[in-house]
């Protein structure tokens, strides 16, 4: 079961992002993520899928996903150098400086910010692939986390090729 | 010119070439009806169904029988909810259908309006694609997209989802020549790479099968395939939605495949070296258990959609494209090759294939007593010198007409083969009948299925359609007696049709002509009788031995060559 992160470029219209997730349950096939937006063309949004499979289901995920009307260009990064973000937000609870002092370290140590923050509260920001988004929070479990946000995968194909209408 | 928004529908269809629409109306299609029936030209004709899935399956039968698009117009809510058996049949058979929803008006969606369902959402896995319109300027083109979608490429059935406040709006009417879809591009030529290599294993093979499914009907390529079928003089099977995509009579043919298929074309396919599937896609009821499916063979798979290219099967050519552009481009090649097929390994397996042939599979005897179904789609047959457009619901009788009525010809025979749809055969028989109104229409039913859409006889009532119902009346769900009778131990659940319906004068009731039919020695001359009632519907009840069983049989999950033969 390979993870495939697919990029779509789809009409930006109502419906068509259930078309998308209805044809993913509809076949059994598996979503880690998606993320999605209209694109720099208003009349385009972009999503980022997270799924995986074997070869003939991702194979089958790509057609089928062509078939919709509604995609216009689909892009399996797996089959090309690509870069993936993810962003994280975590809320953790610090109730006295020396808690402040240790999640200070850890935000350090990933280069994460902190966003805000409140008598008793901060909020962290983390970007990056899924492997440092994990690891972070990994090494926030032992803090008072309060609440975890994460936007899902985001990729783009490295150099000169482009998902482009 | 200023129309309103049920005036630019109408012209609309007009524009589309339609002269038919099935449909039942509504509060929220109330503009779209007035504006039908203020319509004088008397180039649009409806049909008023008595459920919106007789409506449904009558424009399948309509679409099924011409090729044309079949359209549909019903109200929203209920009206909508009972089209949608009819448009997941289209879907699952690819049938072009344009179905038009009322919808409540605007400012109402989303509040539990009377009579509102999110019909776009309830669809949305069952359609080509579908609309909800909300501008009235947008009715004309996207009723030209609708067309154009549910025509091209793979066909299917595609929804028009209208605000009832927006057929009362106005604005300037004109018809858009085409339509630009940026992210809808079929692709209709084969690959010339793939047409070569395709051409490399048909002239190495020398077990060669042709298979050949709906597709080849719906791209009206059935004379392209006779051509491509006599240049290599290969045997040729066909799916249950394939029927007629070759001719039956031929010698090449060796009958349907599949769960109830022919020993000869099962043990063929099973055995080949070289499948060639042309708009076939491999479904369940075709390869059995996929482990055991053809272990030998290579496969060239033709079809219009990439998606069914390697979905069931490994595929080692494909071929993506119209059947139409494709068969012609095979056999130019072929042709400029210069290479003949194998003659000696094509005779060994062609003695191969008549020696399975011999066993007669399909061989049955008529004694005087009970009538067989069998002999009544035979004789329906040597009546009609297999001429006739025969529809089917789902059943036993399904499978016997299939078997037994050989067609000879494209678009005549029209069942419910991908969903598998009990209530199909009446009302697709009257969408068969408007569109040949001067040929011969029957419709081979069962009991249980008769009854599930049987209110369309007060259609061919009002229309004088004069459709043969053949009712091969067993008193059971024949079909799940049968898989009761081989894997429950003979636990007729809930299969027994008790309180079956005085069939006879149901029909008079409804002002046709009803006969029963008893006796095996009545068969011929009833079928005779009726059909010299050129202009009446008449509705035969064949009570039929009770627990006939149709073979070959391969059980689901078994293997192409473990049939039970009797
Ligand atoms: C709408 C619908 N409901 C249930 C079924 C399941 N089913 C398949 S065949 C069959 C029996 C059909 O009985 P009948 O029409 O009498 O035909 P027979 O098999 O007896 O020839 C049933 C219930 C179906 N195909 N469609
Ligand atoms: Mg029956």
């Amino acid at each position: 079961m390979m993870r495939h992160t697919i990029s779509i470029l789809l009409e930006n219209e109502s419906g068509a992002l259930s078309r998308v997730a209805g044809l993913f349950s509809a076949r059994g096939y598996n979503i880690e993520s998606l993320s999605v937006a209209a694109t720099d063309d208003p009349t385009l949004s972009r999503m980022t899928l997270v799924t995986r499979g074997n070869e003939q289901i991702i194979d089958q995920i790509k057609k089928q996903l062509n078939k919709l009307i509604e995609v216009v260009k689909i892009m399996d990064l797996a089959e090309h150098d690509s870069v993936e973000r993810e962003l994280l937000l975590v809320k953790v609870k610090a109730e006295n400086s020396v808690e402040f002092e240790t999640i200070k370290r850890v935000v350090d140590i990933y280069r994460a910010r902190i966003i805000d923050s409140s008598k008793t509260t901060y909020t962290v920001e983390v970007t990056g692939d899924q492997g440092k988004v994990k690891a972070f929070l990994h090494a926030m479990e032992s803090h008072n986390v309060m609440e975890v946000v994460r936007s899902g995968a985001l990729g783009i194909a490295r150099g000169m090729t482009a998902l482009k209408l | 010119m200023e129309l309103t928004g049920a005036d630019i529908f109408v012209e609309s269809l007009k524009a589309e070439n339609v002269d038919t629409i099935f449909g039942y109306p509504g509060g929220a299609v109330l503009h779209i009806y007035d504006a039908l029936e203020k319509d004088e030209s008397g180039e649009l004709t409806h049909i008023l169904a008595r459920h919106e899935q007789g409506a449904l399956h009558a424009a399948e039968g309509y679409a099924k029988s011409t090729g044309k698009p079949g359209v549909a117009l019903v109200t929203s809510g209920p009206g909508a909810t009972n089209a949608v058996t009819g448009i997941a049949d289209a879907y699952l058979d690819s049938v072009p259908l344009v179905v038009i929803t009322g919808q409540v008006p605007l400012e109402l969606i989303g509040n539990d309006a009377f009579q509102e369902v999110d019909i776009v959402g309830i669809t949305r896995p069952c359609v080509k694609h579908n609309f909800l319109v909300k501008r009235v300027e947008d009715i004309a083109e996207t009723i030209k997209k609708a067309f154009y979608i549910a025509t091209t490429g793979r066909p299917g059935p595609v929804l028009v989802d209208i605000p009832k406040d927006i057929t009362a709006q106005k604005a300037e009417f004109s018809y858009p020549e085409k339509v630009h879809i940026r992210s809808y591009n079929p692709v209709v030529v084969g690959e010339p790479q793939q047409i070569k290599d395709a051409v490399d294993l048909l002239l190495a093979a020398k077990k060669p099968v042709i298979y050949t499914g709906g597709g080849v009907i719906l791209s009206n390529a059935a004379n392209e395939l006779t051509e491509f079928s006599r240049l290599l003089g290969y045997p040729v099977t066909n799916t249950l939605m394939g029927l007629g995509g070759y001719p039956a009579s031929d010698k090449q043919f060796i009958g349907m495949l599949g769960m109830h298929g022919t020993y000869e074309a099962n043990l063929t396919m099973n055995k080949s070296d070289l499948v060639v599937a042309i708009g076939a896609r491999f479904d369940d009821r075709v390869t059995g258990n996929i482990e055991k499916f053809c272990p030998d063979a290579k496969i060239i798979h033709m079809d219009i959609d990439p998606s069914s290219i390697s979905k069931n099967v490994f595929v080692d050519v494909p071929i993506v494209g119209e059947i139409k552009n494709i068969l012609p481009a095979l056999i130019d090649e072929i042709k400029a090759r210069g290479t003949q097929p194998d003659a000696d390994a094509l005779a060994e397996w062609w003695k191969q294939i008549d020696e399975w042939r011999a066993m007669d599979c399909l061989k049955f005897e008529q004694d005087d007593k009970e009538i067989k179904a069998q002999y009544v789609v035979q004789k329906l047959w040597e009546l009609t010198a297999g001429d006739a457009f025969v529809t089917s619901d789902v059943g036993q009788h399904q499978m016997w007409a299939a078997q037994y009525y050989s067609f000879d010809k494209p678009n005549r025979w029209i069942n419910s083969g991908g969903l598998g749809t009990m209530g199909f055969g009446l009302p697709s028989a009257m969408g068969v009948q408007l569109a040949h109104p001067d040929e011969t229409v029957a419709c081979v039913t069962g009991d249980g299925s008769i009854q599930m859409c049987i209110q369309e006889l007060a259609t061919c009532t009002q229309y004088q359609l004069p459709i043969k119902v053949i009712n091969l009346n067993n008193g059971y769900l024949g079909m799940v007696r049968q898989w009761q009778e081989f894997f429950y131990q003979k636990r007729y659940a809930s299969s027994y049709m008790d309180a079956l319906p005085d069939f006879v004068k149901l029909a008079e009731a409804y002002g046709h002509v009803g006969m029963r039919i008893e006796k095996p020695s009545d068969v011929e001359g009833a079928l005779k009788e009726a059909l010299a009632l050129k202009d009446r519907l008449v509705f035969m009840d064949f009570i039929t031995k009770k627990e006939g069983n149709v073979y070959p049989m391969i059980p689901a999950g078994a293997g192409q060559n473990e049939m039970i033969l009797v």
